[in-house]
């Protein structure tokens, strides 16, 4: 049975190294993986999708409304943006973290602060978490994307040690030990 | 071994293990990749060409001499190089020529959605479209043998979902290939009109023998099912969302060499099965073919022209069952913006606040037609509007001069702004051209160009000096201002618009994102002395934001560019001081 897993954000938060990690983990966990990824325009800012399927046999690439088993959001209202690709029973998993978007900056919209909540009452399971804090505390705010990890690794059946050497295969080796604290951090 | 591998990284390894020795590309997404994980094999000589056209033709040049050689582009990249393209065909190889081309359905990062295969039909050339990155490193070797075999460049079409996905491949060492000796063929490779008439009978003929080729090779596959009711021929990524909605329930007839098409292999197929459709994105490019064969398949009576497919769209289409997930409510967009920092938004905030007319171009400065800035006024091709504004300027008879700007990036200007500004010059308008030079090229992830002063491996490089190009393009009054300096900038472009010659103002400022630019203390807003009349909005910088009335600067991403601090009338935004 394929899984599906999306990993959602803002451009620049370091998306393409989570699925990177997670890919190349299921893969030698010895299944058929594909990720699919977008680069360049959205990459400015904007809001970024990132797919990773696995499992005995994989054909696309990509991840379609009411198909995925986990979402990964960095930011809060990108889990609501993507919520519709989630599989009724599905999961996800959000920073809390607010980005403003251009027209809430501009003043042309206002960011819907009770996003979460609505997702809750829509009946869908929301494990949500300040990943910004726990990063910082890490060593740096750019690893929100290793805390959230941590966090998906407590829904997953592999263990820390594999965990934690996916990390260290994928991140630049001067970063190894704050992204380890990191992971920890979200596991906890 | 295995190894997870973007597309556009197993199209690398295909070169390398092609023994390809030579690839010029110039970068441009979803195709950038591919040269840049080939320059890390230091068997293939590859390089950052100034556009496209040169590309292929140093690949052109490259096969002349012997060896295996390869250019890398965008889908509109192959326009640029369409001319070379064409009589290459005519001319044929000697070393393997792969031209690889990355479509972009669903424009993810494009200015149009033009359907490649049609180059491939134009040109009479044969393409190959694997589906998956285990395909792409195959097909790619594959590529160069066809080349040589049937003596002709072999297109290597890949899209989006292609060049951006991962999935394992097996690893395989590389071959061991001679440079062919060069021997002087006038008749085959200089193709005067005498010369060039013989040859396109042996197009022709060629084109034959591929469609020969194509009715049992193994690029093209069919995959019988038990019950065979519904037949699907596909292609591509297409393959790939067929296969995961029919698994092996459906038989389908799977191509890989897209151009020529079979025609025995599609009817033999289209008589085993109920019902004929063909899954294709973009244009009815096979659709089409079989029409010609005199079948009827569903195809575009049934599937979209515009954008990307994907298994649900294929689901709903053929199976009719609605897809079951959970209505959310809608949240604001959140498109594209220019970084914190960004040398570009001084610039465009300038040029919005005169609200000078500007004909823009391609790069991250095309972000500058965005809210709330909304300083461009066009958008069409790399170099347009350098010659757009010229153009412009020629249709109101010299009265838009003072008003009217082109904005092209350095990276841009170097593709194809230099023509564009040696037609001002030459036929003479008072036009005023602004390079936004930012030492990089920018949006495609920051690739070296002949203006940075390094090469594709990072090494030192000659660099190109923009002002004495212009100068030597015919244009005398070329300046230089720094667009983290509004007044300067404001005052450089009220000085070149009332000029009555034409004009070149270089903002030049690095990118904030270059790894040598380092981000200075972030700045702070003095709430007590901020009076919310939102002057600082007006840039939009997505670091600024207005937090119970009062701006607020988010020091994670605020690098110190200090262009919101010139904005406050009230000296409430706090920083810059050495």
């Amino acid at each position: 049975m394929t899984k599906n897993i999306m990993i959602v954000g803002v451009g620049g938060q370091g998306s393409l190294l989570a699925s990177k990690l997670l890919g190349n983990l299921l893969a030698d966990e010895g299944y058929e993986v594909k990720v699919s990824e977008v680069h360049g325009m959205s990459q400015r800012g904007g809001s970024v999708v990132t797919y990773v399927r696995y499992g005995d046999k994989v054909y696309s690439p990509i991840i379609d409304k009411g198909e995925a088993d986990f979402i990964i959001s960095f930011e809060k209202i990108e889990a609501a943006r993507y919520a519709e690709f989630l599989k009724k029973g599905g999961k996800i998993i959000v920073n809390t973290q607010e980005i403003e978007p251009m027209p809430v900056i501009t003043g042309a919209a206002e960011y819907p602060s009770d996003a979460l909540d609505k997702l809750a009452a829509a009946g869908i399971e929301v494990d949500a978490l300040d990943a910004l804090t726990p990063a910082s505390e890490a060593g740096s705010p750019k690893a929100v994307n290793i805390v959230l990890m941590g966090r998906l690794s407590k829904y997953m059946d592999i263990s820390e040690e594999k965990w934690l050497g996916a990390i260290r295969k994928s991140v630049n080796p001067k970063f190894v030990e704050m992204n380890e604290r990191a992971f920890a951090l979200g596991r906890k | 071994m295995k190894k997870m591998m973007l597309g556009n990284e197993a199209v690398a390894r295909g070169f390398y293990e092609a023994g390809c020795k030579v690839v010029s590309s110039y970068p441009g997404t979803p195709s950038t990749e591919i040269t840049e994980y080939a320059a890390k094999y230091d068997e293939v000589y590859c390089e950052w060409a100034p556009n496209e056209k040169v590309g292929l033709e140093v690949a052109f040049g490259a096969s002349l001499g012997g060896a295996r050689a390869a250019a890398c582009m965008k889908h509109v990249g192959l326009n640029v190089a369409a001319d070379p393209l064409f009589t290459m065909s005519y001319t044929g190889v000697n070393g393997g020529l792969v031209v690889c081309v990355a479509d972009d359905p669903g424009m993810h990062s494009s200015q149009n959605e033009q359907d490649s295969r049609h180059y491939a039909a134009a040109a009479k050339l044969p393409m190959l479209e694997p589906s998956d990155s285990r395909e792409a490193k195959e097909f790619a070797k594959v590529a160069f043998e066809l080349s040589e075999k049937f003596d002709t460049p072999v297109i290597f079409r890949t899209c989006t979902r292609i060049a951006h996905s991962q999935c394992a491949v097996e690893l395989e060492a590389p071959i061991e290939v001679a440079l062919k000796p060069y021997e002087k063929q006038p008749q085959k490779y200089i193709m005067a009109p005498a010369n060039a008439i013989r040859r396109h009978p042996v197009v022709e003929a060629r084109t034959a023998a591929l469609t020969e080729y194509a009715e049992d090779c193994p690029l093209n596959r069919v995959e019988y099912a038990e019950r065979g009711a519904l037949g699907i021929i596909t292609s591509g990524t297409c393959y790939q969302y067929v296969k995961e909605v029919f698994g092996d329930s459906v038989s389908v007839l799977k191509l890989g060499l897209v151009n020529p098409l079979p025609k025995k292999l599609i009817l033999d197929f289209a008589a085993k099965v109920d019902r004929l459709v063909v899954v294709e994105e973009l244009d009815p490019f096979i659709e089409n073919h079989c029409r010609c064969l005199g079948l009827n398949p569903d195809g575009k009576n049934i599937f979209p022209i515009c954008g990307e497919f994907s298994q649900a769209l294929i689901a709903k289409t053929l199976l009719a069952p609605s897809a079951d997930f959970i209505p959310a409510d809608p949240v604001p967009v959140r498109p594209p913006v220019m970084c914190a920092g960004c040398p570009h938004r001084g610039l465009f905030y300038v040029l919005s606040k005169k609200k000078v007319t500007v004909i823009g171009d391609i790069g991250c400065y095309t972000l500058g037609s965005a809210a709330p800035l909304t300083a461009i006024d066009s958008v069409l091709c790399m170099g347009a509007s350098v010659s757009g504004v010229h153009g412009f300027n020629k249709a109101s008879g010299g009265a838009s001069e003072n008003k009217t700007v082109a904005v092209i990036g350095d990276s841009t200007f170097m593709h194809s702004g230099m023509t564009g500004l040696a037609n001002i010059a030459y036929n003479g308008t008072n036009s005023t051209v602004i390079i936004v030079d930012n030492s990089i090229t920018g949006m495609t992830g920051h690739q070296q160009n002949p203006t940075t002063g390094y090469n594709i491996k990072g090494d030192p490089a000659t660099k190109i000096d923009l002002e004495a190009l212009c100068h030597a393009l015919g244009i005398n009054r070329v300046r230089v201002v720094d667009p983290y300096d509004l007044a300067a900038t404001e005052a450089a472009i009220t000085e070149e618009l009332a000029a009555d010659e034409p004009s070149v103002i270089i903002s030049r400022r690095p990118c904030a994102l270059l790894k040598y630019v380092k981000a200075k203390p972030a700045f702070t807003v003095d709430s007590e002395k901020c009076k919310s009349c939102k002057m600082c909005m007006k840039i939009g910088c997505p670091a600024i934001s207005m937090k119970d009335g009062k701006a607020k600067i988010d020091a994670t991403l605020c690098v110190g560019c200090g262009v919101c601090q010139q904005m406050c009338k009230f000296d409430s935004i706090l920083g810059g001081e050495e």
